[in-house]
């Protein structure tokens, strides 16, 4: 008993007071990009060439944070000329095309469904479905019930069973194994809900593109109300978003 | 011993030339002689060359060993008179259509069509798309029941089907069927631009970027003659022993909180996260994505960073320290952990369980020791050994792994480390060469085997991630214990689905 008390006083209080108070992210961490729209034309284009992702628009001069895996690539070589990648977590969007971007995001509570706000304001509960990615996705969501996030203390759960749930949060490139054990477990979900994608892969296949086996962007399958970019979305990504698009 | 298999050493590239090219039977005989010994399966795998289909064998004793035969279209199976091949033979059945016959149990492993268009030897219609169609392994009797799981799971894990075969309470048998997260990445690996490699690598497992990065890394370096410079292997270290900690941490937690003993549950999430940060401090991403590339690592570790990192690992080590000791000084704990689970030395060497799960059953071997890469021949890497192979027994030698993981970590922070950063990372690999990388991950031995055709492109890409050997461990814990001690038993193990299903 004594030295579960002397762990509990050396452990301290951990919960953060985001969103009331910021947080400032280390510097090495990449979140929302910048754009250079004055950039040289050659440096746009050997930006566009070592994406690993292909996730520059050369000609409008854009970042696809749908593709994008924020591995620093566009940044290193172009020196920030061209793309820098700031420290700003919050990058989720609600309509796919406003995952192109210059570093402009259009405000997400703006664009959130507002009745959704009313229905689940208060008390969100999610069933996550991982369909094919690599964990990294579930694992960083998983984060958010630990005591720095303390997701429940919003009103927000994930729960055991689609039937309990106003939505699924959906990680992965959906293969072709998971698809159908996906719609089935949407389908379980009473009505009205909600569909949030996370991660680069559940957005358009992200490091999986061109395979055979994988689907490239969910809202090919789902309609989608919530985009949260990242590989893995850091999770006060994930936390912002919940935050903005449903309180 | 004296043996027809070449000696190989880890991440050397050799010509492709060299590798003794057996006849099938010879080769068979061999492999079977050097498993039987007490050799183990590293690689055992099929690619096609010039329209033909060839096998790969790569063995370790206290080496490693390779040799290859011709594919027959059917052949007697190994797994019949020596265990450790049958994951592989499976394996082989579904992606090349190669059947071995009277193999104890052929099943799929991940359930998708082989690469050659040649009738599936499952019988498998893959137009119908869930892998969990198919007769599971059924036990008849009055008294029986059967519980279906998955493949979507309760919590946020990854997917999978679990079907146990009871008697009351008490589990007969385990059967896991995976396969949900196959991506195809194998053959991806051998599609796409250089660039998209070590991106790959990265997403094989998230929880075991590094591990997966580093067999990518060393495999493309050996290839194209290049070699990462002190300072680089100093960080990758440091970032594999980072990574170990990170996931034991969180499953000790896990663990804990299955026994439902709540505070080392808290306390070891938010410990968990901390460690996940460092890794952010080192590279910007908490996984460590977007830092390892052949040649060496994209962010250096100058002085502010690792003092920093020095400074968190000093305040957060006592308290890890001292969790764990309250996590196991907890009678309720104990009696939970002890007996529950147990794998005999016997059985997990017929399984060829590796890692921490190999070495709670008394087989210590761990790659850092036994076929050191990086800066690992520096360090001195304790040997870690458990008899009991009960969920005590790997969460013991997790916890001891933790320890000593910051205890080499700090040994590394030590001095000033300076490394210049790699530009792309992109390597042009020599023609007609092979090569096999293998690293201790947190889960154990993780391995890539890559093979380059005359032009130097990858003819065949190889991944065994340590759960393709693991997963069988756990089925086997399960066998007479009850089904509420699943998830402890799980988490003791915590497999990779992803890593397995490729």
């Amino acid at each position: 008993m004594l030295n579960t008390l002397k762990n509990r006083f050396e452990q301290g209080y951990r919960t953060s007071r985001y969103p009331k108070e910021k947080i400032a992210l280390w510097e090495r961490y990449r979140g929302l990009p910048q754009i250079n729209k004055d950039a040289s034309a050659d440096l746009v284009r050997q930006c566009a060439e070592a994406c690993p992702q292909n996730a520059i628009d050369v000609e409008n001069r854009l970042i696809d944070m749908g593709r994008c895996i924020f591995c620093g690539t566009c940044e290193r070589i172009s020196k920030g000329q061209f793309v820098s990648f700031t420290q700003d977590f919050g990058i989720s969007v609600a309509e796919k095309k406003h995952l192109l971007t210059d570093g402009t995001l259009s405000s997400l509570a703006d664009h959130s469904k507002q009745h959704f706000k009313k229905l689940f304001g208060r008390s969100l509960q999610l069933r996550q479905v991982s369909a094919a990615g690599c964990n990294a996705c579930e694992a960083d969501l998983n984060v958010l019930a630990t005591p720095f996030f303390d997701l429940a203390r919003f009103g927000i759960n994930f729960v055991a069973s689609p039937r309990h749930s106003d939505g699924i949060v959906v990680t992965g490139p959906i293969s072709r194994n998971m698809k159908t054990a996906l719609l089935k477990t949407y389908e379980a979900v009473p009505d009205p809900k909600v569909v949030i994608a996370v991660g680069s892969c559940t957005l358009t296949g992200g490091p999986f593109r061109g395979s055979p086996e994988i689907t490239e962007g969910l809202d090919s399958l789902l309609p989608v109300d919530l985009f949260i970019p990242g590989c893995p979305p850091h999770p006060l990504t994930n936390l912002h978003a919940l935050l903005t698009y449903f309180k | 011993m004296k043996t027809d298999f070449l000696e190989i050493s880890n991440g050397g590239a050799i010509s492709r030339n060299q590798i003794p090219h057996l006849s099938f039977n010879a080769f068979h005989e061999e492999a079977l002689n050097i498993v039987g010994n007490g050799g183990k399966v590293v690689h055992y795998f099929a690619y096609s060359d010039d329209g033909s289909v060839k096998l790969l064998a790569v063995l370790r004793t206290d080496t490693l060993l390779v040799a290859g035969c011709d594919a027959p279209e059917a052949y007697p199976s190994l797994s019949n008179q020596c265990e450790p091949f049958h994951m592989f033979e499976r394996e082989m059945a579904e992606q090349f259509g190669i059947r071995p016959e009277g193999h104890p149990w052929l099943k799929m492993v991940r359930y998708h069509p082989n690469c050659r268009n040649v009738p599936d030897v499952f019988g498998n219609n893959y137009q119908e798309d869930i892998p969990g169609n198919y007769d599971y392994y059924t036990v008849e009797g009055e008294e029986i029941h059967e519980v279906a799981v998955g493949p979507v799971h309760a919590g946020v894990i990854e997917p999978g089907h679990f079907r146990f075969n009871c008697i009351g309470e008490r589990v007969l048998n385990l059967e896991i069927q995976l396969g949900y997260q196959h991506r195809g990445i194998e053959t991806l690996l051998t599609q796409v631009d250089a660039k998209r490699l070590p991106v790959l690598a990265e997403s094989i497992a998230g929880d075991t970027t590094v591990g997966h990065s580093l067999c990518m890394a060393q495999a493309m370096e050996a290839l194209s003659s290049t070699r990462p410079d002190a300072g680089a292997r100093i960080i990758r270290t440091i970032d594999l022993e980072l990574e170990r900690i990170q996931n034991h941490v969180g499953d000790l937690g896990a663990l804990s909180g299955d026994v439902a003993f709540l505070p080392p549950a808290n306390y070891c999430g938010r410990m968990r996260g901390d460690f996940l940060n460092m890794a952010l401090l080192l590279c910007g991403n908490r996984f460590s994505k977007g830092f390892i590339r052949p040649g060496g690592v994209l962010f250096s570790m100058d002085n502010e960073v690792r003092n920093i990192l020095t400074e968190r690992i000093v305040e957060i080590k006592p308290q890890v320290k001292h969790v764990i000791e309250l996590l196991f000084s907890t009678s309720s704990v104990r009696s939970r952990f002890e007996g529950c689970g147990a794998v005999s030395n016997s059985d997990a060497e017929k399984l060829g369980l590796v890692g921490p799960a190999g070495r709670a059953c008394g087989i210590p071997y761990d790659v850092r020791r036994c076929f050191p890469t990086e800066h690992y021949s520096n360090l001195d890497i304790p040997e870690n050994a458990e008899p009991t192979g009960d969920v005590y027994a790997r969460a013991k030698v997790r916890a001891d792994e933790v320890m000593q993981s910051i205890d080499l970590i700090q040994s590394m922070l030590t001095d000033s480390v300076e490394t210049n950063c790699v530009g792309s990372g992109n390597a042009s690999p020599a023609a007609s060469s092979f090569v096999v990388t293998v690293n201790e991950a947190w889960r154990g031995e993780v391995s890539h085997c890559v093979l380059t055709d005359a032009q130097s492109n990858i003819l065949r890409y190889k991944i065994k991630d340590p759960s393709f050997h693991n997963w069988n461990g756990l089925s086997m814990s399960l066998r007479d214990t009850e089904i509420p001690d699943f998830p402890l038993n799980n988490k003791s193990y915590n497999l990779s689905y992803c890593g397995f299903d490729l």
